[in-house]
């Protein structure tokens, strides 16, 4: 039950978990990173005008679902050695959960 | 302009500390706090990750440079909040000036500010929205050198960092103060 909660994770609290984020990433477009809509089922590395990724991230084959991005979020530079997030990773696997149901939630790209 | 590593001597960097204007302090406090010169930076896979993550700082500081600069130039903020806003701004040049002197002093090429940055200015109406919109930026400042600290291989430069941090972590309490909310909401960041 616990695992399916966490496996789950609730938006609303990734919503705040988000805001550790918001330096360099935005849903609706790109800043210092690439933005954060269409992500899931998306190549690492190939945000469509985003011209900033690094060698190691448009090498890494990961497609962003559930599992690769909490791979990548729990320890950014060991799953993606060489990427230019620069950031320790989120250690709580409820927080990224939660961060995960957030992104999945919001993640549509509005139609242009 | 100094870098976070160019400062040889604890009395050279009070000297430079104490000999700066206001405008500047926070620059030379980073310099004072970075400490030693370590001008034969190791080469190497460690030298190349503390640029990576000097850069990335650096990038979003000069964006957080051009958000300030909508800011000023929206019209929306008063003359006490507009001051403040200037004041930043200056933080976060300081900020970007120190750590591109510090990427080229480590052998490494300092990333540049974009040609154009996209913000929502279709939703800053007000006031609030633009100091909003600045507080979430500092909040992210604060999470990502946060996240940057633990992973310098050079301590100096994760020192220097905590110091950044601590001046995003002012920021962000006193527009959140502007805002009329909690400027200290809680007693750890993350």
């Amino acid at each position: 039950m616990l695992l399916a909660a966490l496996a789950a994770g609730d938006p609303r609290a990734g919503e705040a978990v988000y805001s550790r984020c918001l330096a360099c990433h935005s849903l609706g477009y790109h800043r210092t990173g690439p933005r954060h809509c269409g992500l899931f089922g998306r190549l690492a590395g190939s945000a469509a005008g985003y011209e900033e990724y690094s060698p190691a991230m448009k090498r890494s084959r990961l497609v962003w679902n559930e599992s690769t991005l909490d791979r990548f979020l729990a320890d950014p530079l060991k799953t993606v050695p060489g990427t230019t997030m620069t950031y320790a990773g989120i250690e709580d696997p409820r927080e990224r959960a939660d961060l995960i149901a957030y992104l999945k939630q919001e993640g549509k790209c509005p139609a242009s | 302009m100094s870098s976070f590593l160019a400062i040889s001597s604890p009395a050279q960097a009070r000297r430079l500390f104490l000999g700066r204007s206001a405008l500047v302090l926070s620059g030379a406090a980073v310099a004072l706090l970075a400490g030693r010169d370590v001008l034969a930076a190791k080469s190497g896979e460690s030298t190349a990750a503390d640029v990576r993550i000097l850069n990335t700082a650096l990038g979003a500081e000069l964006e957080a440079i051009a958000v300030y600069q909508v800011g000023a130039e929206s019209g929306l903020l008063e003359k006490p909040v507009l001051a403040l806003a200037v004041q930043f701004q200056g933080h976060h040049k300081e900020h970007a000036d120190v750590l591109a002197a510090t990427v080229r002093k480590l052998g490494g090429k300092a990333v540049a500010a974009k040609s154009k940055y996209q913000f929502p200015v279709e939703s800053l109406k007000n006031q609030a929205d633009v100091l909003r919109f600045a507080a979430g930026l500092e909040k992210g400042a604060v999470s990502a050198y946060l996240g940057a600290v633990p992973l310098f291989a050079n301590r100096d430069l994760s020192k220097a960092a905590a110091s950044i941090l601590g001046d995003e972590a002012m920021h962000w309490a006193v527009l959140r103060n502007a805002l009329g909310e909690n400027p200290v909401p809680s007693a750890f960041v993350s």
